[in-house]
């Protein structure tokens, strides 16, 4: 018998909520304790991207599709060079993985990172918890971290809270990086790194930018070095609010008029540049599968999400910003979140979702065009 | 952008009779169509010769044509309602072929018809091969990936041949174009077989095409569903992988949604492609399907096909993702986009996203090769299955053992006690897609065979391999231990075991199973099917159960009643008793009970989210239903559970039902058991005073024997307790009355076999009927049109009775009330009778919904199984008929003498089928039930019923032209008067030597033919074989001379269904089919809808 049990150990873990709701299951990934905030993940496909997102640094994903780690995980599609979630939670994960790409199996990769995971459990009751109570701080203990339901209760209790959390400096590049543009170089832009997935400076590449990814601490002079045509916002983890110096840096940005162009984080830094509030939403959006309208034309793409927090900007009117007009030029269908900002004055805008995917639809890899065409305007 | 304000009316195609490869499907699909576009405020006008569907009732469309699917009656109904616009893309490949022959001959463009929903050159990009290759390429000029098969397209056998050499040799798939359910293609490894598949491949296209394509058998296969809006969105409304690797069809394939072996690069790339496609085809509006093949070894994506309209697959992932494409089409189609039509499931959210799934599902199909004991099994690229079953769970093992479960079949379920038998020889035989391969290959598992040899000889992608030996290892679990512990037990239900698995595996008994586990306290919880993993709050409770921590049905203040669905269609148990259930469901709902749905079949519109309170999504086995039943105690009061309406299948749980305490309405188990048991029935005749042909019971040959010998020759056999005749056979001599008892391995004390005399040349009849415990309601009198002895869901029949006298109805109007009060029926029974020499004979009875419920509600245009599910529940008939559910007086025993003649005639799945060589299998009716389906005609005078009834299942009758006679010698006499009047029509006849003297002594001319067994004539006179071949003979009279497929008869039969000539195997077939001739020739044959039909009757009633 060849089979392996990999992804079915029968060592007991626990999963706790802050609110006191626990699940048992087995352990999955590493032995030991995790503790983070509790989010769900509602995509299909792409659990390899996920792990290595690090706007998912400190959170516990709950993958709610219940088979994950069937294809193993390979060489290619790591959106950075670790996992970053700090546990990872599973209902069925997969024995044997089955893919020609495949190198490894993921429960192996887990371990390997030290990521504590746990599968077995009821994890749409646990979405459907998340749902109803919102997104709240969990811990998962397996082998030797189990103790009482008690005292495992107040060791999450005591983890610290994702709302005023300012994590972009955990997780960004120290040192600048080039990314060379593929074929005839274009243009160059400068990428603040706040977190930024491998897939995004990949697009820009694709287009010919050669992509000058800067530390989360550049500063207005360390981006302007690199003589930029445009600038770029990531994605990146922690409360917005937080995030003063890259929204000090930003609007240094906007007072030169460079074409600039923000995602997720990038998109609240946008917002709180203009001087929009931002918040936390109860449960956020993750998940492949949101349907995004774009003011602009009418029509709809289906995007890639990953934030928990969002813009409060006004839908119905464009704004008055000290640099300019600005509207909302993006909203999730959904549920009516500012899903995308644009100035109407200066060529600057930013979306709250993923058009770089990795994982998800490629429907809104038009952006990438846009940000291109702003930068060929300003030549112009 | 909201609706259309310029189109007022549409006419809706139906998909006409059930058969293989497109099947209920069509109904559910059609039924949300025409629901929507209503309740736009529309005129729906809907053609649909099949009466067993929900979308051909009256109120669900304004005007309703139960006319043939034909572009001729098509016509006049266009010329009638003058629609402005037709949506074609809801009835399978017979709307889309019917809107295409429309546009193509003028009409749609005479009428100012406009196609909505698809445009020609789009179905044609879509569905030519050539054309869609190129779509293909373009496709990969623009985003870079995507390609076609290599292929070579071929117009003859000479191209076909050459093809085979510029793609390298064999094996190499043929397809031919413009056919459903991929009729007529397959592999081919030889020249051989090159020459049978590609030739009747070039015959079967309508436009005498095929594509010969390079083998990609064994990658991996997918499909995604997709839908575009007018504003070029597009979503992906499902990914699904198959099983079974490519080779098999993918309605043969046991299938998985989600896709569970793809990376998000890979799925991205499919779906790219996709939509890309989608583009390139210039679907403007609508859903379609693309199929893809991925290589194992390096992920090479090939586009296989794709289908721009609604079909089986799009059906399933409807059910699968709770995303009702059909109806979300239909809106598309009068000018909605996707984000203003919103998502039924969350009613928040719009319906312009992609469902996500925190579930698996498993579709595993249902074959029939059991009533085709000569056809090929081999599963191919042509689809053989009959029905399927989804099941859905919360991983794949549950979800897939469910699905197995539901199959309910004998074997359909792993097996896990006994010897699995050699590896090797196991190995060796799955390598062969059959029915049931899955089973094989889980023995060559306990045989020893590695996930590696696993996959070496069946292709199935490694992680469904290490799936199954997932299931089998907690096989093994389950037999070694010492004791049945909770954690065991729960781990192997959350794995799909059933209660009866388990108790094999343990030697125990499966309610002493149940016991153990709920004194465990170890029940499934229901979860919700929510299109969004639960990230919103559903609103509509479509439930699927899985054994996991939290259960999500909420309770409810009014009484419950649970319906048992039919589960997966099968030959003799299909969409008529859908229909019943879902009647009730209306019915219960409309007199103030939540109704609850159980049912596993995916094709029903009794498992569409709307059509019941709360949709259960579930094997129809005890226990499954045993553990709905409890939740539902749980929820709120249970009233009780329906089983009549659904067939065989919930009949056959009706005392184990009672027996565990669950209240049953209506017909009680022990009236069922009265009507089903011999012993018991025979004594209800008795009471009666009724007359049954003389018959026994047998559990032994020597038993048979003495019955035969008593009774006399011939006589019918068949085992008790079946369901569409399945195992009857009419046994001439005692040497085959043995061979019989020997085949039939089930024989046993508690089910023996019933051997009855054989009433030749007698009159069946079939009727319908209603009965409360004092009343009866005559429902109807159905006449068949075939001799008795041919099963009556292969029979013709029509309604009124056309040979019957008012003396006669009195008779069956006694005897069906006598019988209905001595079994005790509440509710509808079904009995059929034979008149030979003018005693009325009860041949049996059926407290149940019947096959032709749908059929006698249409035809008398009263809803029965409403009226059934009512009085199963309480109400009397005579309440009813003061509601006005029942006509306030006279009943379908007496209908106004100007009352339209409905007919239903059967449709076979004869040109499906192969024998190993290839040749065709036999098409003589029988006793044993083989059709798939049903189809109706109605019109004021017999011959025209019955010549639209031909018309919607075969093809019209020919007016003019060769029609060839051949008869048995006891059929020679009857055949004159029908022979002279084709004569009189202008027929050529053709005759063999012995027939045509016959007709010669008689003053008809007919010219002799030679037979096949005398070979092609010294002067090259081609036999009869050769002539039907040729398309030189229009109308074939075959009645056979007895079984068996050695006879001269069985290639003239076959050859008639290879070319598609309309064949009589019966003489009375013969007399109704020149009365429809008659009809035919004497003019103008008009349509007319459902609702004016209604109104006449109604009228004439009052």
């Amino acid at each position: 018998m060849t089979t392996s049990t990999r992804g079915a150990t029968k060592v007991p873990a626990v999963l706790v909520l802050e609110d006191g709701r626990i699940f048992r299951g087995r352990a999955y990934g590493a032995v030991g304790e995790t503790f983070g905030e509790a989010v769900f993940s509602t995509g299909m496909t792409g659990y390899q991207e996920t792990l290595t997102d690090p706007s998912y640094h400190r959170q516990v994903v709950v993958m709610t599709a219940p088979h994950v780690g069937n294809t193993g995980v390979n060489d290619e599609d790591a959106e950075s060079q670790r996992i970053w979630v700090s546990g990872y939670v599973v209902r069925d994960p997969a024995r044997v993985p089955s893919n020609w790409r495949s190198r490894r199996s993921l429960d192996d990769e887990l371990a390997a990172q030290g990521v504590v995971g746990i599968s077995g459990i009821d994890t749409r009751a646990l979405t459907r918890h998340l749902r109803e109570r919102g997104a709240m701080r969990v811990g998962i203990f397996s082998g030797d971290a189990v103790r009482d339901d008690a005292a495992l209760l107040a060791r999450v209790q005591e983890a610290p809270q994702m709302k005023g959390a300012d994590l972009s400096a955990e997780v960004a590049t120290t040192e600048p990086y080039v990314v060379p543009a593929i074929g005839e170089k274009k243009f160059t832009v400068a990428a603040v790194d706040l977190g930024i997935k491998g897939m995004t400076p990949q697009r820009m590449a694709e287009r010919g930018i050669e992509v000058h990814v800067l530390p989360a601490t550049a500063t207005v002079d360390d981006v302007y070095a690199v003589n930029p045509d445009g600038v770029f916002f990531s994605n990146g983890p922690g409360d917005p609010a937080t995030a003063d110096h890259p929204v000090s840096v930003m609007r240094g940005v906007l007072e030169r008029g460079t074409p600039l162009f923000g995602i997720c984080f990038g998109n609240q830094i946008l917002g709180r540049a203009l001087g929009f509030g931002t918040f936390k939403l109860k449960y956020g959006h993750r998940g492949i599968n949101q349907p995004v309208q774009d003011r602009t034309t009418g029509k709809v793409e289906v995007t890639a999400h990953n934030h928990g927090f969002a813009v409060d900007a006004p839908l119905d009117k464009v704004s008055d910003t000290p640099f300019g007009r600005a509207e909302v030029s993006h909203v999730c269908l959904n549920d009516n979140v500012v899903e995308g900002l644009q100035l109407l004055d200066r060529p600057a805008f930013s979306v709250q979702y993923h058009p770089e995917a990795a994982a998800g639809p490629h429907d809104a890899a038009y952006l990438f065009d846009r940000f291109v065409s702003l930068m060929e305007g300003q030549r112009a | 952008m909201p609706k259309r304000t310029d189109i007022q009316s549409v006419l809706v195609i139906g998909s006409g009779p059930i058969v293989i490869g497109q099947a209920a499907e069509f109904d559910y699909s059609g039924t949300q169509a025409c629901r929507v576009l209503k309740a736009e405020g529309l005129r729906v006008v809907l053609v649909n010769s099949n009466p067993a569907t929900i979308m051909t009732d009256p109120e669900i469309a304004d005007a309703t044509y139960v006319e043939p699917i034909t572009p001729e009656f098509v016509e006049k109904i266009i010329a009638k309602e003058r629609p402005d616009a037709l949506l074609p893309t809801l009835g399978g490949q017979t709307a889309l072929n019917t809107a295409i022959s429309l546009h193509e001959n003028g009409v749609l463009e005479k009428y100012g018809v406009e196609l909505i929903g698809a445009n020609v050159q789009a179905i044609h990009k879509g569905e030519d091969r050539d054309l869609f290759k190129e779509v293909v390429e373009e496709v990969r000029k623009k985003i870079g990936h995507g390609e076609s098969a290599r292929s070579y397209i071929c117009h003859s056998m000479d191209d076909v041949l050459k093809g085979v050499d510029e793609l390298g040799g064999y094996p190499v798939v043929v397809r031919p174009s413009f056919t459903m359910g991929g009729a007529g293609s397959g592999f081919a490894h030889d020249e051989e077989e090159l020459r049978r598949i590609a030739g009747q491949g070039l015959t079967l296209s309508p436009t005498t095409e095929v594509l010969l394509e390079e083998s990609i058998l064994g990658w991996k296969e997918y499909e995604l569903e997709l839908m575009r809006d007018k504003n070029d969105n597009v979503v992906v409304v499902c990914s699904i992988e198959n099983f079974d690797p490519m080779g098999v069809h993918t309605g043969d394939s046991i299938t998985v949604a989600p896709a569970m072996t793809l990376t998000d690069r890979e799925y991205q790339v499919l779906r790219d492609v996709g939509i890309a496609i989608i583009r390139e085809v210039g679907v403007d509006t609508g859903g379609c399907n693309i199929q893809f093949a991925v290589n194992p070894a390096d992920g090479r994506v090939i586009v296989i096909e794709m289908n721009p309209r609604v079909s089986r697959s799009s059906a399933l992932a409807s059910k699968a993702t709770g995303f009702p494409i059909a109806k979300i089409a239909a809106k598309l189609a009068v000018g909605y986009t996707l984000d203003e039509i919103p998502n039924d499931i969350t009613q928040e959210t719009p319906a312009s996203f992609e469902p996500t799934l925190d579930y698996v599902v498993v579709k595993a199909p249902r074959f029939a090769f059991e009533k085709f004991p000569s056809a090929d099994s081999t599963l191919t690229t042509t689809m053989k299955s009959v029905g399927e079953a989804m099941a859905i769970g919360r991983n794949f093992t549950e979800a897939f053992q469910k699905a197995l479960r539901s199959l309910e079949k004998k074997g359909s379920q792993f097996t896990f006690v006994g010897e699995p038998g050699d590896k090797r020889e196991l190995l060796q035989a799955s390598v062969r897609p059959t029915d049931g391969r899955i089973n094989t290959v889980m023995q060559a598992i306990r045989a020893g065979a590695t996930p590696e040899e696993v996959f070496e000889y069946t292709k199935i992608d490694p992680w469904f391999v290490d799936q199954l030996f997932l299931i089998k290892e907690i096989a093994d679990e389950l037999s070694e231990a010492p004791e049945l512990t909770a954690d065991l037990l729960a781990e192997a239900k959350r794995h799909g075991f059933s209660d009866q698995q388990i108790g094999e595996i343990r030697g125990l008994r499966e309610d002493v199973v149940r016991e153990v586990r709920h004194a465990l306290g170890i029940r499934p919880v229901y979860k919700t099917v929510d299109t969004c993993a639960a990230e919103f709050a559903a609103k509509t409770p479509y439930f699927y159960s899985s054994y996991d921590e939290e259960s999500e049905v909420a309770p409810r203040e009014k009484p419950a009643v649970i319906i048992l669905g039919s589960g997966p269609n099968r030959i003799g148990q299909g969409i008529e008793f859908d229909y019943s259930c879902v009647h009730a469901s209306f019915a219960l709902s409309d007199a103030g009970y939540e109704t609850v749905m159980v049912n596993c079949n995916p094709e029903t519109v009794s498992t569409d989210y709307d059509t019941s309170d709360r949709l259960y999504f579930e094997p129809l086995t005890l226990e499954d239903v045993l553990e709905i039943v409890h939740a539902e105690q749980q929820a709120g009061p249970v009233a009780g559970v329906v089983v009549q309406l659904g067939g065989q299948t919930p009949l056959g749980l009706s005392q184990a039902l009672k027996d565990n305490g669950v209240p049953i309405v209506g017909t009680s188990p022990e009236a069922i058991h009265a009507a089903e048991d011999r012993g018991a029935f025979g004594q209800v005749l008795k009471e009666a005073g009724l007359p049954a042909p003389k018959h026994g019971t047998a559990t032994t040959f020597a038993e048979a024997k003495a019955i035969a010998d008593e009774i006399g020759y011939p006589v019918l056999v068949r085992p008790s307790y079946v369901l569409g005749g399945r195992g009857m056979e009419i046994v001439y001599d005692e040497t085959r009355l043995e061979s019989y008892i020997a085949e039939s391995t089930e024989i046993s004390p508690s089910r023996p076999v019933l051997v009855d005399r054989f009433l030749d040349d007698a009159i069946e009849i079939d009727v319908d009927a209603l009965y409360d415990g004092e009343e009866l309601y005559l429902g109807g009198v159905m006449e068949h049109i075939e001799e008795a002895g041919i099963h009556s869901g292969d029979s013709a029949c029509a309604l009124p009775p056309i040979t019957l006298g008012g003396f006669d109805i009195k008779r069956l109007r006694a005897s069906t009330e006598a019988i209905a009060r001595g079994v005790g029926v509440r509710g509808l029974i079904n009995i059929q009778f034979a008149l030979a020499g003018d005693i009325l004979y009860v041949l049996e009875a059926n407290p149940r919904a019947s096959r032709t419920v749908p059929f006698t509600s249409k035809a008398t245009a009263v809803p029965l199984a409403k009226a059934a599910a009512r009085i199963s529940l309480g109400a009397t008939v005579a309440e009813l008929r003061a509601e006005g559910l029942l006509p306030a007086n006279g009943d379908g025993g007496e209908l106004p003498l100007d009352a339209p003649i409905s007919v239903k005639e059967a449709v076979m799945p004869w040109s499906r089928f192969r024998d190993i060589h290839g040749r065709g299998v036999d098409t003589v009716l029988g006793p044993e039930m083989r059709s798939t389906g049903e189809v109706m005609g109605i019109d004021s005078v017999f011959g025209t019923a019955y010549a639209k009834s031909q018309a919607g299942a075969y093809g019209p009758l020919p007016t003019k032209g060769r029609a060839f006679i051949s008869v048995a010698n006891r059929d020679k006499r009857s055949m004159i008067f029908p022979a002279r009047e084709l004569v009189a029509h202008g027929f050529e006849l053709l005759a063999t030597s012995g027939t045509a003297e016959v007709l010669k002594r008689n003053g008809i001319n007919a010219t002799v033919v030679r037979k096949h067994s005398e070979g092609t004539g010294p002067n090259g006179e081609k036999t009869i074989v050769q002539l039907i071949h040729d398309g030189e003979v229009d109308l074939i009279v075959n009645t056979p001379y007895g079984t068996g497929g050695r006879l001269d008869g069985y290639d003239i039969r076959t050859a008639a269904v290879a070319r598609s000539v309309p064949c009589l195997t019966t003489v009375q077939a013969l007399a109704a089919a020149v009365q429809g001739i008659d009809a035919l020739h004497r003019g103008d044959v008009g349509v007319r809808s459902l609702q004016e039909h209604a109104q006449h009757l109604t009228a004439a009633r009052d």
